[in-house]
């Protein structure tokens, strides 16, 4: 078990020649904490699989180094590393049993054959297995196979983090669930780090202690899933996370401070800072309502989601996204909305800009 | 709803059912029209019974042939097998070289049979042959028109030479298939380059290895070509295979009733030995 720690770590694959690199990771420096347990949350080809395979060590970062406990193994190759990682698809041994499959990795470095029979049956027993050790791995269905391949991680005591590369993808919607929630149980019990990559921000968010949110190839915010949800630091934090996404509209700066539809949003931002580049405020769904006075806007439509309704307004050409309680009305003529002060982001250039303490 | 009946539909069958009885059918059962009778031409017929069946089973130069065949077949697989997987192992996965290796790999598959014959025999002449001359200028006593063990070793490695690409081939195939996270998996794992190769590789190419020994074994336990015209049978018998002995009887010898029984055991021999392989490569696949 150990606390990783990257140092400008920076990735280019290699490049057609005469081209200028193209950074698939674009500058990281991080800690991340003995025993956490870490999500790594973004769209497709932002970069994670990249930063999880820099972490195993299938992969040399370009630039910059990674240390696990202080200790630099950027150039160390895989099996030095002593992590262990859950594919996508379950990678089980066909051939093998499950016990088999389970003592594999010990086997291969040598351990002698009662202590590693001790313990796969440990582990077994941990991950609701024991019942089906003498089978052969091919006949177990897809959550049985990736229950074996984070077996054959668990099993080695000396493992330092244990990797999940979008280990849910290809497991039934009911069973998802349950084993995630084993994941968590798991986590708890044994205390590893566990660092998980997925697109999915429920997953994610239910999974982690921390979540590192990766857009085009960098880090935009590391936190807890509350402070993502509260204080997205990137207009991408916010649309990608919550259901629906925050709403991102354009505003003006009018003696220094941001105006939405000629209404003052708020008046406590710095007059000194520089909100000279692209200007947007940020406001979720759950923070709009309806009110007697506010932003005139037009109700395009209603969805029905059972405890809560998802409305879509417009004012002018922007399109806002709120969500109103089941038990509240629509009002049908005229509507007018307002955005909670306490809950609204200004962003420039998709940065959010910090508020004052008034 | 009512079901209507339509037996115009067996029409459509007909074409399949012409293919299959010209093809296949009417030929084999004029086989066992002649395994039955004998006949001294003008399409007299007279009954014989299994008197053929017996007398090949019993004739020393079948069981000979047989035993000839049967070494062979299992010479060449012995070596074609391991030395295709081999070569696909070591064949690059991508880049620019992969097709360079295909087209080497395909190039003798697209050889003729008698052509592949034609250019052995000249290459392995001990006077002229560039294999031959190299040989016996190299001190080796080489010399397969005349010696059996070289005359062996040269239809052994001229059938090595044509079909050991399909075994790499196929087993390319299979390995290509294979994800790049079992190796991933494999390398955290800690495992050996032979634990690779026994437990991942070797499993995933079980199927199209399945194939390649199927097709190997029914093709060379019928091989006729190329051994008639590298060696012509000799010298004397000694690579005399059982397709060659049985042109020998049925066109040399024109005894059309012992040919046409030894045709039917000959295809016994084959589909028994096929159903046996399969059925134990299946089993183990289910257990």
């Amino acid at each position: 078990m150990s606390r990783i720690e990257f140092k400008d770590v920076r990735h280019a694959y290699p490049p057609p020649s005469g081209q200028a690199p193209i950074y698939a990771l674009k500058e990281i420096s991080q800690v991340w904490e003995d025993g956490g347990a870490y999500a790594l949350l973004g769209p497709s080809g932002c970069g994670k699989t990249t930063l999880l395979n820099i972490i195993s060590g299938l992969l040399t970062p370009s630039e910059g180094s990674i240390l696990f406990d202080g200790r630099d193994v950027t150039r160390q190759p895989t099996a030095a590393r002593h992590i262990a990682q859950v594919f996508q698809f379950p990678v089980v041994y066909d051939t093998m049993t499950v016990f088999d499959n389970l003592a594999f990795p010990l086997r291969n470095r040598g351990m002698p054959e009662a202590r590693a029979t001790e313990r796969v049956t440990e582990i077994a027993e941990m991950l609701d297995l024991s019942d089906r050790l003498h089978q052969r791995a091919a006949g177990l269905t897809a959550d049985g196979k990736q229950k074996i391949s984070l077996g054959r991680g668990l099993v080695r005591e000396e493992v330092n983090a244990i990797l999940f590369d979008e280990p849910l993808t290809v497991i039934d919607p009911h069973l998802k669930w349950q084993l995630r929630s084993k994941l968590k149980e798991l986590h708890q019990q044994i205390g590893v780090t566990m660092i998980y990559v997925t697109h999915d921000q429920v997953e994610a968010l239910t999974f982690a202690d921390q979540v590192v949110v990766m857009y085009d190839g960098g880090v935009v915010q590391v936190g807890t899933p509350v402070e993502l949800f509260n204080r997205p630091k990137h207009t991408f934090v916010g649309y990608f996370i919550g259901s629906p996404g925050m709403n991102v509209l354009p505003c003006k700066l009018e003696n220094g401070q941001p105006v939405f539809a000629n209404n003052l949003l708020s008046s406590g931002y710095p007059a000194d800072a520089d909100l000279s580049g692209k200007l947007e405020i940020g406001i979720r769904p759950e923070f709009v309502r309806f009110g007697d006075d506010g932003i005139p806007v037009e109700i395009q439509k209603v969805e029905d989601l059972g405890r809560y309704q998802v409305v879509t307004v417009k004012h002018e050409a922007e399109q806002i996204k709120m969500l109103v309680g089941e038990d509240q009305a629509i009002p049908s003529e005229s509507p007018m909305i307002q955005f909670d002060p306490e809950n609204l982001h200004i962003y420039c250039d998709d940065w959010v800009v910090e508020i004052r303490n008034a | 709803m009512r079901k209507t009946t339509n037996q115009k539909a067996w029409w459509l069958v007909v074409p399949v059912l012409l293919l299959v009885a010209f093809n296949a059918f009417i030929p084999l059962m004029t086989v066992v029209n002649y395994s039955v009778q004998e006949t001294f031409g003008n399409n007299a017929f007279f009954w014989e019974g299994v008197t053929w069946f017996e007398k090949v089973l019993r004739s020393e130069r079948f069981h000979d042939s047989l035993l000839r065949q049967l070494l062979f077949t299992g010479m060449i697989i012995s070596i074609e097998v391991p030395l295709g997987i081999a070569v696909a192992l070591s064949m690059p996965r991508k880049g620019p070289w992969v097709s360079v290796c295909l087209v080497l790999m395909a190039l003798p598959l697209l050889i003729p049979w008698n052509v592949v014959g034609a250019m052995w025999n000249i290459f392995a002449l001990p006077d002229i042959g560039l294999l031959g001359y190299s040989l016996n200028s190299m001190g080796f006593d080489y010399n397969f028109t005349q010696q059996p063990v070289s005359a062996w070793m040269t239809t052994v490695v001229m059938d090595v030479w044509h079909w050991t690409s399909l075994v790499v081939l196929l087993c390319y195939a299979g390995l290509c298939s294979i994800p790049d996270a079992y190796y991933q998996a494999a390398h955290i794992d800690g495992a050996s380059r032979w634990a690779v190769f026994r437990y991942i590789q070797l499993p995933k190419m079980k199927r199209v290895l399945t194939i390649a020994i199927l097709l190997r074994f029914m093709d060379s336990f019928m091989i006729y070509t190329e051994p008639f015209v590298l060696t012509g049978g000799g010298p004397g018998n000694t690579t005399t295979f059982l397709s060659i002995d049985l042109v020998k009887i049925a066109l040399g010898q024109f005894d059309l009733g012992p040919a046409a029984a030894m045709s039917l055991i000959y295809f016994l021999v084959v589909l028994l030995i096929c159903w046996v392989f399969y059925t134990v490569m299946m089993r183990n696949e289910e257990q």
